[in-house]
This record gives C-alpha cells, structure tokens and sequence, in this order.
C-alpha cells in the first residue's frame, strides 16, 4: 500500500505526522506545529470540501488547502 | 543621572495577544482582533515604570509588532519583526524583548521564543491565554518554564489585566541588569555552519552567531542592507555550500527535540488535550457544509437589516433635528452673507452627513464583533476555494469584509497575505466593496425611489435593495479579480494556512470603544473635508464671472411676470447658481455626464465627491438649499424630491436613482484610498490603473442601466 497522506484522512480519523514531501511547505508546516511523530485528526471539512481543519496534537485547530495537506505522509 | 528612554518590543505568534497587551501596558486602544494577522505595521506608545528601591521612575517605549511563527518571515508584515530585530542600529531596536506566548499551545510558540532567545536580546517570557489553556485542563508551571529556559516567566491575562505589574518589575529587572548574561544557545550549529558563521561574524562584526546566520539565510529582506554587501553574503553562501531550505527545516526540527523535554516537565494535562467544548461545538455548525453557509448568510443579512432598519429610528430624528437646527441658526443669526455661509453652505453640508452617524456606529460595531469572536477566521475557510475561483486567497477575506467599513485600513490588512500575486488582486478589488461612506448616498437615494414595504413579512424592501447594492459590489469585486488575474501573472503558487482562534467573547468595551472610534474620525474626517469643500462651494455658488448672475436674475424674473412670488424667488436662486463659478462647472462637464442622466447640478457634486464619496450627499444639500427659496429649511430628502428636470419633471427619476446608485457602487472616489494603494504597492503604476478600471466600469455601468431604464 502506497504512503497515505493527510488530505486522505476520513473525518475524525487520527494518524502520526511521519514525513513531508515538499521541501518548501514543510518549512511552514513545521513552524506551525506539524512535526514528525505529532499526532493529528481530520475536524472539519469545509462546505466545498477544501479546505480542511486538522487538529494538531491535541492543542489546536489548523485550516489547509488539499494541495498542502497531501504533502503531509502520515502512518 | 539622566535616564534615557528604554525601549522593549512585544514578539510573539499571530492572535497570542500582542496587542491586548500592549493596550493594556500603555493605556491606548490598539486594534486588536480574534484571528491571526490583525496587527500589520509596527506601533508604539509608552507606559511609565514606577521606580524600585530608590531608583527613579522611568518612560518606556513598547513597540507592537505583527505575529509571526518564526524569525523566518513568510508574507509582508511579519518582515517587520526581524528588520528591527536583526539591526541594532534601527531606531526601535529593543533593550528586551517581550515574548507573548499563548500557553495553550506551548510548544509551538516555544519555537519563536528560542529563535528569538538565541538573537541575543534579553527576553522575557509573557504566558498568555492561561484560561484558554486552563479550559484546556492544561496547567503550567511558570516557575520550571523559567528555569527550563532560563528567562524571567511572567503569568498575564491581557484580556483582564491580570499580572501586568508583575510583568513591569520583571522588565525593569532585565532592562536594569548591568552585565549581560553569557549567551546559551538552544540551537547549536553543525557541519560547516560555524565556519560560515565565523566568516560572517568577522565581517559583519557581529558577536552573535545567530544573528550572522540570519545575515546568510535573510540578506535579501534585510532594509538595511546594502546590493554590495548582500552579494558578498550570496558568494559566501556558495563558497560553503550552504543548503537553506534543508538548513531551516533540520533547525526548526532541532529546535522541537529540544523544546519537547522542556514542555513535557512543565505543563501538566488532566488526560487528553482537546479544544474547549464551545469552539468544537460552534465549528460543528459553522464549517458544517450546508449550515456554514446558511448561516454566514443569514448574519450578512441580519447586518443589512440592522443597518437599514434599526438604524433608520435615531437617523429620522437627527435628520429632523437637524433641519430645526438649521433653521433655528438661520433665524437667530443677523440676515445677510455671513448667515448664508453658515446655514446654506457649512451646516447644509455637515447636516447631510451626520445623519449617518448611527448606520456608521452599527456597521463598524458589527465587523468588530464578527472579528473579536473568532468568526473571521471561519469565514476565510468556506470562502477559501470560491476565492481561489477567482485568483484570490482565503485571506483576502479580511480586507473584503472590512472594506465595507473603510477600505483604506482593509487595504493595509492585505500585508497579511503571502503571495504577491494574490495580495495586488486584493488590493486592487478592495475599494469596489461598498464601503460606508457609500452608506450615505445608497440610503438617500433608495428612501427616495424604493417604498419603504415589507417583504415576506420581516425583510424591509429598501434593506433588500441595500443588500443588492453590497451584493453587487461584492460581485463586481471578485469578476474583477477574475479580470484582472487574467493579466497579472502569477509568480509563485499561492497556499492557505490558517491556525483557527477558540472561539472568544467579544469584549463589549472594545466593540463600544471601534464604535465611538469610527464615528469620531467620521465626523471629524469627513467634516474636516466637507467643511472646507462647502465653504468653497458656497463662494463659487454665489460669486459668478462678471455681472453674469444679475444678468440670469433679470431674465429669470422678467421671464415669468405672472407667477406668484415665491417660484420666481426659486427660478431666481436657480438661475443664479446656473450661472455663478460652480455652475459654469457643471455645466462645462455636463456633456460628459448627461449621457448618465446627470444634470449641471449633480455634476457639481460629483466633482466635488472626488475628495470623498461622503461629500456628495452634503454637496447636494448645500447646492439644493442655495438654489431653493431659502425662507424654509428642507430635510435633504424633502429636497431632492421637490427638485426638477429641465422638462419640469422630477429630476430623481427611478432612472437618474439608479444610475447613481451604480455609479458610486463601482467608481473610485477617495482620495486616501488612492494614496493608501500608492504606498502598499510602492508606486504611482498600480493606483492609477486601478482608478482608470473602476472609471470606466462605473461610466459604462451607470450608462447602460440608464438607457436601459430610460
Ligand atoms: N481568553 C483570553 N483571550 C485573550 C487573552 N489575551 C488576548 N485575548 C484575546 O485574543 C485575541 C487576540 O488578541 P490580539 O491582541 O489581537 O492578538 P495579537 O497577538 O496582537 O494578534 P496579531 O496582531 O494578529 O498578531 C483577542 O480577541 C483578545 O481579546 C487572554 O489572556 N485570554
Ligand atoms: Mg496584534
């Protein structure tokens, strides 16, 4: 099976932050809390199904666009 | 001894609570807002720090800064923070730096404080949002943080004031210590970086190897900076082969491992974290894909039926006193050309637009709720992928909703957005919102020629027309956008990342306090304005080239023998301005206008209107009580109704009405708009294509809808 990301979570689904694809997005996610072994959840899909709202470890809530969010390999 | 100025700065994360703070510490009334990116220039102000064992009291300078992640910035207001910082040469250098984290997300905004930690400016840490994070079963211990770190930790409630005293005895003891603690990094560099680092120390002669490293990564944000020096750092860069994406993301990781231990022993959770109950239960219905909609519809039209409706109670009764006012000045006052100045040209005009004043109050207080409560932030995220339709971004949302208010600070919050590409579309389509200096002209406009009936029993139909003029404003903003992406390229993809606020109440003093506010600069912005364009619209009213208005005065009364006294009194006063400086105008750009369905009259105003929309409707007073009999005086909308065409008809035909109405809907009409575009855009380029746009946009529209109504 190919390496899941987070734009492929089901709402409420939770899952470890593993790796990130895109070198210059992960900067910013990294800085936003989204570090390798954090855990996080699908909260929220948005009415036209992008953007979604993850929660990162527990601590907050984080909207991101589809294109972001499949950058983001979970396990 | 004299003691100079300290000066400190406030540092933290988007939305941590920056600028409460800063309000709180200096007693002045900051904007401050539940989303992040409301802060978007530096701002200063001062408090006194009472003095302590003998010492006297001294003045510090606090400057607030924008919210940013990291000392890496990402878009154009958090390149501020690291101007300032990595200079010390720049005026607002700081002696500490004040760290604001929200204590609900610890970590995360440990990131920054390292990063700022390791610049070398004392620090001290302000832990903020502690009821957040208590709501959060989450407790910290202030006392471990700071020996963990090493840094002064300071509880505080910026909401609530809580622990500021605390926060000032711990500023005067770092800004008091006379020896500088030995620098402990908490990130160490590895491979060849402390060569480079060395390298650009000694040429920069720089003791911080940190700040060297921002030197390297930075150089090209870097004002202060000069071409030389920055290509000397790019050959450095290539002579160590330093890698910077791959080093920003090994440090920021480095970082999290050491933070992590920190964090671990001092806060303590009662099992697992979650958001407070109240943020997940209102994000279940907010984002919720078909009530999220229903419901940010439903309070945009609970907005244009307060404003509207609610508001047209207090607007009736100024209207009306001020009319008596008017005409309780002209009574009292000795007749003659001084008592003309005041009454026709100077209270006319200021009358026609304090009338507004509740609807002012009412919008501004609304958008201050919606962004105090953490809504805002909801609505850039059901709105992102229809922005994104049309080349602009989720952010933009901000600058387009509050450009309904006043697009002049709108424009300014699009610093925020960090694409380039997005953040000219949305400087460019702002001013197409309606904002509330539009509020008086549509509402003068639509009492005349919409009935004032209901609709489905609780909509009001002028509120309904109302919300079709935003409505169109709104559209005619984002097809714009479309228009114009079509043109502009893109230079780099665009992408959304948005931390979502918990939900807050909104403080009421504070919503009080934008209410008064905007009022206050209102009145006195726009008055200023209106005072000056009606004094000189009143001399070039009554004053004429030669003896051309005697001449109009003659024809006018020997034209009419029979009728009563009182219309040849009007036909007088009409022919008169016809005839004076300012009807020369209108009538000089009444070619241009007539097509709209404009006469000389409406031209005068429109011109004058150039300065700012809210002139228009005072214009009109003023010319309308020159050119009528003067004995009584009228309410603005008495006026306008009792006006006639050249025809003897009315003159505010539903075709003239709406012609209007489209008119200002789309065309650029401020001048602080123009200027505010010029200096985010850097240049004359980009305002002056804009103006020329939203021109011919308007000139077509109205054209079109007058013809066809006609
Ligand atoms: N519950 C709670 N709310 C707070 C506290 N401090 C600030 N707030 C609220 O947090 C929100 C954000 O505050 P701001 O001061 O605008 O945040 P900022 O750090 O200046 O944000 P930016 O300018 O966007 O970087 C506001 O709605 C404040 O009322 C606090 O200690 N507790
Ligand atoms: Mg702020």
């Amino acid at each position: 099976m190919s390496v899941r990301t987070v734009s492929q979570l089901q709402k409420g689904e939770k899952a470890v932050i593993r790796s990130f694809t895109d070198r210059v997005m992960s900067l910013k996610l990294l800085e936003m809390g989204c570090v390798p072994g954090c855990e996080v959840r699908l909260d929220a899909v948005a009415p036209l199904g992008d953007p979604i709202c993850i929660n990162v470890g527990g601590c907050y809530s984080l909207s991101l666009r589809l294109n972001e969010a499949s950058t983001i390999e979970i396990e | 001894m004299k003691q100079e100025n300290i000066k400190i700065a406030l540092v933290g994360n988007p939305n941590a609570g920056k600028s409460t703070l800063f309000n709180a510490l200096t007693g002045l009334r900051q904007k401050t807002g539940n989303f992040p990116g409301v802060t978007v220039e530096k701002k200063s102000g001062t408090f006194r720090l009472a003095g302590s064992n003998g010492s006297s009291d001294r003045d510090v300078t606090v400057v607030d800064l924008p919210g940013t992640y990291s000392v890496y910035p990402k878009s154009a207001d958090e390149g501020v923070v690291m101007d300032i910082l990595a200079n010390p040469k720049h005026p607002d250098y700081p002696a500490a730096v004040v760290v604001v984290v929200d204590a609900s997300n610890l970590q995360r905004n440990l990131l920054l404080f390292t990063e700022i930690s390791d610049l070398g400016i004392p620090t001290i840490l302000a832990l903020n949002m502690l009821d957040v994070a208590a709501s959060m079963k989450l407790t910290v211990n202030a006392v471990q943080l700071a020996m963990q770190l090493n840094v002064p930790v300071v509880k505080i409630n910026a909401r609530t004031s809580e622990g500021i005293p605390n926060l000032q005895q711990a500023i005067r003891q770092v800004v008091e210590q006379t020896e500088k603690p030995e620098q402990k990094y908490f990130y160490v560099p590895k491979g060849n970086e402390p060569a480079l680092i060395e390298e650009v120390k000694e040429l920069h002669k720089l003791d911080n190897d940190y700040v060297a490293l921002q030197y390297v990564c930075q150089h090209d944000n870097f004002s202060f900076l000069a071409q030389p020096v920055r290509a000397k750092l790019d050959s450095l860069i290539e002579k160590y082969e330093f890698d910077e994406t791959g080093f920003l993301a090994d440090e920021t990781i480095a970082r999290y491992k050491t933070i992590k231990p920190i964090v671990e022993k001092s806060v303590k959770s009662e099992g697992a974290t979650e958001q407070p109950l109240w943020t997940r239960k209102l994000d279940k219905i907010l984002l919720h894909p078909l009530w999220g909609y229903v419901t940010f519809a439903l309070i945009l039209m609970v907005i244009f039926q307060a404003i509207f409706a609610w508001a047209s109670y207090p607007m009736d009764w100024l209207d009306e006193n001020t009319a008596s006012f008017i005409s309780w000045v002209k009574e009292v006052l000795p007749k003659g050309v001084l008592n003309d100045l005041i009454t026709d040209g100077v209270l006319a005009g200021i009358g026609g637009v304090i009338i507004f004043i509740p609807q002012i109050a009412i919008l501004f207080g609304l958008v201050s709720v919606l962004e105090e409560s953490g809504y805002m932030a909801r609505v850039m995220v059901i709105m992102d992928k229809v922005m994104r339709r049309f080349g602009l971004n989720g952010r933009s949302v901000v600058p387009l909703i509050s450009g309904v208010a006043c697009a002049v600070p709108a424009i300014m919050t699009t610093r925020s957005i960090s694409s380039r590409h997005e953040r000219l579309l949305t400087i460019l389509v702002t001013p197409i919102m309606s904002c509330s200096a539009r509020l008086p002209i549509y509402s003068i406009l639509i009492a005349l020629i919409i009935p004032s009936t209901k609709v489905f029993g609780i909509f009001n139909m002028q509120g309904l027309v109302l919300f079709g003029l935003y409505f169109l404003g709104l559209a005619g903003a984002l097809a714009s956008a479309w228009i114009l992406s079509l043109f502009i390229k893109r230079t780099e993809p665009g992408y959304f990342m948005l931390e979502m606020p918990t939900y807050k109440v909104p403080r009421w003093g504070h919503v009080g306090f934008m209410m008064y506010d905007s009022v206050k600069s209102f009145v006195l912005e726009a008055g200023k304005v209106i005072l000056a364009i009606s004094i000189v619209l009143w001399v070039l009213s009554s004053y004429g080239p030669g003896d051309h208005m005697e001449v109009a005065e003659q024809q006018a009364v020997s034209a009419m023998p029979q009728a009563p006294e009182e219309e040849v009194a009007a036909a007088v006063a009409s022919a008169r301005l016809e005839s004076s400086y300012a009807g020369n105008f209108g009538r000089f750009i009444e070619p241009v206008i007539r097509p709209l369905g404009y006469d000389w009259k409406i031209g005068i105003a429109l011109l004058a209107s150039f300065a700012a929309r809210e002139v228009f409707v005072g214009t009109m007073a003023t010319i309308y009580s020159i050119s009528g009999d003067s004995e009584d005086v009228l309410t603005v909308k008495e006026r306008l109704v009792k006006e006639k065409n050249d025809h003897g008809g009315p003159m505010y035909t539903p075709a003239v009405c709406y012609s209007l109405l489209i008119f200002y809907v789309f065309a650029m009409m401020c001048m602080s708009t123009i200027a505010v575009v010029y200096r985010e855009t850097h240049g004359w380029k980009w305002p002056l294509i804009q103006l020329g746009y939203l021109m011919v946009l308007a000139y077509v529209s109205a054209f079109s809808v007058y013809q066809l109504m006609s």
